[in-house]
């Protein structure tokens, strides 16, 4: 069979800012950058507290310098962003039955904010409770 | 009366899509298709697009309506208010003349998920019945609302971007049949590749575009937690089959 000639479109460099859907996915998939950047920082922090005094103490001085104190809160506001657009389209991949009913997805949302504040809670506690 | 711009595109004569405008009536009752159809039949016959059955269910109208993939035969001019309305051919495919787009490879993709029910073992007599419960016909059942119009495919910007990706509307075809309890089949091999599920980025356009509420989106990411499951299960001595 041959094949119909045909035009065949160019997908445009900036097809992303096309769309606000589009946008709001590619800044949601940016954000992984700053949740690598969080893991990471949270790695040496704690590589830091068990080396002694000295390597906590200078990583402190490290983490109170302006520009990592601007990097980390850059890297909160991606955080949060990229965790709330998460878990907002976890029900889209997770289909709950209970007994039949189909649990709906703010409720599946919902749940999964929940937990995440309740962790977040927890884990503030924990730290600032010193 | 109402300005559509509609994008041309003839082979031979134009080197890409130019756009042209054509002033239709503007009735309430009318949708961007009865304006196109306004147009072939009263101010250039030349114009070429696809249209069947003008109530939503043969899939055959979908177009580019003001930069958003739509059935037009579901769309009205009154939800344009004054205009212009601009009609293009569906993103992401080739276009072949006008509004009409090449919709082969999607076809193939379709034919690839096997989508049909697979037995294994013995047959049932062709006399015999395949019986369902309610719960089990409602697993499926949103899934197969597809009708085909391709909007999905228009909408993913993964498709335009990657075009040996699966697609939406074929790997909720396979699901269709991997959640219907009368099949056997296995489509672990086709779904779960770079080219399948793992390629879908989750955008979730293609479920805001269904006219049918079909969320193919939601029936890409559940894919993604059985083939997820199914690999773990494989890696395990005691989980292989």
């Amino acid at each position: 069979m041959t094949a119909l000639p045909s035009y065949r479109p160019r997908v445009h460099p900036l097809w992303w800012a096309r769309r606000r859907a589009y946008l709001v996915f590619v800044l949601r998939e940016l954000t992984s950058v700053f949740v690598a950047w969080s893991a990471a920082y949270l790695v040496l922090l704690a590589r830091a507290a068990l080396a002694g005094d000295a390597e906590y103490a200078e990583f402190r001085a490290f983490a109170g310098s302006p520009w990592v104190v601007a990097l980390n809160v850059v890297a909160l506001a991606a955080t949060a962003f990229h965790s709330v657009t998460f878990l907002n389209l976890a029900p889209r991949a997770m289909v709950v039955r209970l007994d039949g009913w189909r649990v709906p997805g703010f409720l599946i949302a919902g749940g999964n904010h929940s937990a995440w504040l309740a962790v977040s809670a927890l884990v503030a506690y924990l730290v600032l409770r010193s | 009366m109402i300005t559509l711009q509609v994008s041309r595109y003839r082979p031979g004569q134009d080197a890409e899509p130019v756009f042209q405008d054509y002033e239709v009536p503007l009735r309430s009752d009318w949708a961007v298709l009865d304006g196109l159809a306004h147009i072939k039949d009263h101010l250039d016959g030349t114009l070429s697009f696809r249209w069947s059955c003008r109530m939503g269910i043969c899939g055959s109208c979908g177009m580019t309506v003001n930069g958003e993939p739509r059935l037009t035969c579901g769309t009205f001019l009154t939800d344009y208010g004054e205009g212009p309305i601009r009609v293009e051919p569906l993103r992401g495919f080739p276009v072949i003349r006008d509004l009409v787009v090449d919709i082969d490879d999607v076809l193939a993709k379709l034919a690839h998920v096997k989508p049909w029910l697979i037995r294994e073992g013995e047959e049932l007599p062709l006399t015999a019945e395949y019986t369902q419960t309610p719960a089990q016909l409602e697993a499926y059942k949103q899934y197969s609302m597809c009708i085909n119009c391709m909007l999905c495919y228009s909408a993913c910007p993964v498709y335009a971007l990657e075009p040996d990706f699966l697609g939406p509307a074929a790997i909720a075809l396979a699901q269709r049949y991997n959640l219907d309890s009368r099949d056997q089949g296995d489509r672990f091999d086709l779904l779960a590749t770079d080219e399948g599920v793992w390629g879908c980025t989750f955008v979730g356009e293609c479920t805001s575009a269904c006219p049918k509420h079909v969320d193919p989106a939601e029936a890409i990411q559940r894919y993604k937690l059985t083939a997820a499951l199914t690999s773990v299960r494989n890696l395990l001595p005691w989980g292989r089959s």
